[in-house]
């Protein structure tokens, strides 16, 4: 430690040596106990000594682990990031064209975005989510601001509602992505849970998801996934999401939905938003938080977008007015690079078209890998009913595995996976599904 | 059935952005945006520094770079380049791994997440801001859950620093109290203590304890062994305002506890956005790490600055020239983008209205939105506010 200045004279220096002297007498543990006084001044610890250290992120940490693992036939099925067949991430051509013409044209700048981000870009998300011919559109009912990805959507939604919402409680599906709880409770909701999975069954808790939800108290916050459950992969049917529709519209309760696989999880992007577009036709208000991480495979530019859908559009321009005090604090505006690539690819017909076409490229190849791993279980004769690795849709398979077995497969076979069992179809190719089948099937007849 | 938020009501427009929007209403040919802090060239445009171009196309031509999530604190070597940047190639707190840095959303985001992990980790929840400051200083430190008090900064009779004020402020903060310090080019007032000033300034701060926090950074504090968080931008002297990068950096007395600290700074970002945006820290770290483009950055970057220097010294020769009443020396002392006038929000209102200059009613003045050729009109604006309204 570099003692520069001569104030080691200084009468507060000298009141400070003095009380460490004094506290120098004790033992060790209470002398760190008592010394720990951060406003005694420079020569003390730090004023952070008493911060612990926080656990790694469960769902990242997995990747973390998986890159310590020297062997050859690991595998990553723990992020819920598109590889190709080769295991590669991939950037989608129609995303390099654009990004090119972007970076081709001299007369575009950096400067700061508006509060709300691109103009363009919120207008073309709302009728990407909504249908183009969305009353709620027409009407002027929608405000749609730019956020950081389907975190950051959330985030600003949540922090909105916790300020100028009369109910500060947010129900969330049991189980759902571990960052929720966390984004609504930060942001000031209360959480509480509503049931969703059935383990026994490996598919929907209608009964108790409608019981629940039933038992809400009017004007409840409550998060919806708009299709490809996170972990689950389990959706409601379109006869389901109707009766919940008319329960929640009956009590008032304030739909939150969250869009981050729009087009990825049928390949269509229209049959993706049709739990969202259900709601909206009835008249009726929701907050919709809309990512662009996977079906546009930009996640680490972090695009995404807020819509909210208001009874009327004095409303909706009110709201958005409120919305900026909500930004301006935490960011100030958004990043301007990833949201004008999606931009130029919405408004581009061509462009657009071709997009769809990838993205349903990598929807199909999802559900290629969804197929190809329940036929190799079914040919070893792997103890158990597998058909939920077809029925469940999207990126993940809430395999059924417990974290035992899950634990049993990394040390094994080298497989890396969240310990709640949850596998990211999209980590897997052909050449790997019989590796992992191999280690399902060993799991399940030698550990319970 | 009516809205749920049939109550709410709309909110005002933010004061220094509302400018902008003032402006581009106006019709005016000769109308000039003096308002938000975005740097013009002398032809009144934005600016794209050639290095930045450069290192884009590198990125963006580079078909092996993927858009994959980057970790919860981002470009670890964003992160490395911004601590050696802003604290020194030698610097002792690097070395001895006592530094935890974040890539977060250019300033306001290294304040918020900053201001939060004190709000959850830090004995002291108030933090002082000086009076004035930026606008945006107070909802952010408020909204992340710190209680705001400011100490004495700017003297208007002087229209310089009140130094007597801020050493009597901050000597009758409560030990441990977090303190906000504009390190260089104080926004909005470009007054900046001198280097003995800050001497004097570091010396009360550690001999009480009190926690700095720095929007932007100054070297002493960084050496002298203690604690202290910054705030690091490259909006303004990469150009890369849009592309949101920045950094926050926390210099910790162990590198164990900075370890720590780092753990715990996830937990902060990772409910607010997950992770921060690739774009824009690659196109920093790709300029930071090649010593030709380093090079060729601190050029563009001077030039920059001298356009601003060349900027005061005309508009002062302006004012000088017309005779205009007052002492107007404070333009050319004040550093960086603006310069806080001294005129009154009356005398602002009148320049706006008879004059379409768009400035905050503060009476802060972004010298980067002036040209050569639009110094003149401005010089005649503060003349006649001077001369014909109080």
């Amino acid at each position: 430690m570099r003692h520069e200045f001569t104030s080691s004279s200084s009468p507060a220096d000298r009141r400070l040596n003095a009380l460490f002297r004094h506290l120098a007498t004790a033992s060790t543990e209470s002398r760190t106990a008592v010394a720990f006084c951060p406003t005694s001044g420079f020569h003390g610890d730090s004023v952070f000594s008493l911060v612990v250290r926080a656990p790694e992120d469960p769902i990242l940490g997995v990747t973390v682990a998986y890159n310590k693992d020297p062997s050859p036939v690991k595998l990553n099925l723990g992020v819920g990031a598109y590889r190709t067949e080769e295991g590669k991430p991939l950037v989608l051509s129609v995303v390099r064209k654009a990004e090119q013409m972007l970076l081709n044209d001299r007369s575009r700048v950096k400067e700061y975005l508006p509060i709300v981000g691109i103009s363009d870009f919120n207008k073309l998300s709302a009728k990407l989510i909504f249908g183009a011919d969305s009353p709620a559109i027409r009407e002027n009912r929608v405000t749609t601001v730019q956020c950081l990805s389907g975190t950051g959507s959330l985030r600003v939604g949540a922090e909105f509602m916790a300020r100028h919402y009369h109910q500060k409680t947010i129900y969330i599906p049991q189980p759902t992505w571990g960052n929720h709880p966390k984004i609504f409770t930060l942001a000031g909701l209360s959480v509480k849970t509503y049931r969703y999975y059935d383990p026994t069954t490996r598919g929907l808790n209608f009964q108790g998801l409608l019981e629940d939800l039933g038992s809400a108290p009017s004007g409840s916050i409550v998060l919806l996934h708009a299709c490809a459950h996170n972990p689950t992969g389990v959706d409601p049917t379109l006869q389901q999401w109707e009766q919940i529709r008319q329960l929640m519209r009956s009590k008032a309760l304030l739909p939150f939905f969250d869009s981050a696989y729009q087009g990825f999880a049928s390949g269509n992007l229209d049959q993706d938003a049709q739990s969202i577009r259900m709601f909206v036709a009835d008249g009726g208000e929701c907050f919709v938080a809309q990512s662009y991480a996977k079906n546009m495979g930009l996640y680490g530019e972090r695009v995404g977008a807020l819509s909210v859908v208001c009874k009327t559009a004095d409303v909706a321009s009110r709201v958005e007015s409120q919305l900026k005090l909500v930004i301006r604090p935490m960011f100030s505006n958004p990043p301007i690079h990833g949201a004008s690539i999606v931009a130029t690819i919405l408004k581009d017909s061509n462009m657009f078209n071709e997009w769809t076409i990838e993205l349903k490229a990598m929807a199909d190849r999802i559900i290629s890998m969804r197929e190809q791993l329940f036929d190799a279980l079914r040919t070893r004769g792997t103890p158990g009913d597998w058909s939920h690795i077809i029925k469940q849709i999207g990126m993940f398979t809430f395999t059924g595995l417990n974290s035992k077995q899950v634990e049993f497969m990394t040390r094994e076979y080298h497989i890396y996976m969240t310990s709640d069992g949850r596998i990211s179809m999209a980590g897997l190719s052909s050449k790997t599904v019989p590796h992992l089948a191999d280690a399902i099937h060993a799991a399940v007849t030698r550990m319970s | 059935m009516d809205s749920v938020f049939a109550a709410i009501v709309q909110a005002p427009e933010d004061p220094i952005l509302g400018v902008t929007v003032a402006y581009n209403k106006d019709q005016s040919p000769v109308k000039l945006n003096l308002g938000v802090g975005a740097y013009r060239t002398e032809e009144g445009k934005p600016l794209v520094l050639n290095v930045v171009r450069k290192a884009e196309q590198l990125l963006v031509n580079d078909q092996s770079r993927v858009k994959e999530y980057l970790p919860i604190l981002g470009l670890a070597e964003f992160n490395k380049l911004s601590a050696k940047l802003i604290l020194g190639d030698d610097s002792p707190a690097i070395q001895e791994n006592r530094v935890a840095t974040a890539q977060c959303l250019s300033g306001t985001g290294s304040l918020r997440v900053g201001a939060e992990f004190l709000a959850k980790h830090y004995h002291e929840r108030t933090i002082y801001i000086p009076q004035p400051s930026w606008g945006n200083h107070l909802k952010v430190f408020t909204m992340a859950g710190l209680s705001v008090k400011t100490y004495g900064y700017y003297d208007p009779t002087t229209l310089g620093l009140n130094f007597q004020g801020l050493l009597e402020d901050l000597g009758a903060a409560p030990a441990g109290a977090v303190v906000l310090l504009h390190a260089c080019a104080h926004n909005p007032t470009g007054v900046d203590p001198t280097v003995e000033q800050w001497e004097q300034i570091r010396q009360l701060i550690r001999s009480k304890g009190l926690l700095p926090f720095f929007d932007s950074a100054y070297q002493g504090f960084a050496s002298d062994g203690g604690e202290c968080f910054i705030a690091q931008s490259y909006a303004k002297n990469m150009g890369l305002y849009g592309e949101r990068v920045g950094a926050l950096s926390i210099v910790c007395k162990a590198a164990d506890v900075a370890g720590r600290v780092e753990s715990q700074l996830k937990l902060v970002i990772r409910p607010m956005y997950s992770n921060p945006p690739i774009h824009g820290a690659s196109i920093a770290s790709t300029i930071l790490k090649n010593s030709d483009m380093y090079n060729e950055w601190k050029i563009e970057l001077k030039a920059m600055a001298d356009r601003i220097i060349s900027m005061r010294k005309q508009l002062f020769d302006a004012l000088t020239a017309k005779g205009t009443p007052g002492d107007w020396s404070h333009i050319v002392k004040q550093i960086g983008m603006f310069t806080f006038t001294g005129l009154n929000s009356d005398q602002v209102a009148f320049m706006t209205k008879e004059y379409h200059i768009y400035m905050t009613s503060d009476g802060r003045i972004s010298m980067a939105g002036l040209s050569s050729s639009t110094v003149p009109h401005l010089a005649d604006a503060i003349h006649a506010a001077v001369t014909r309204a109080s």
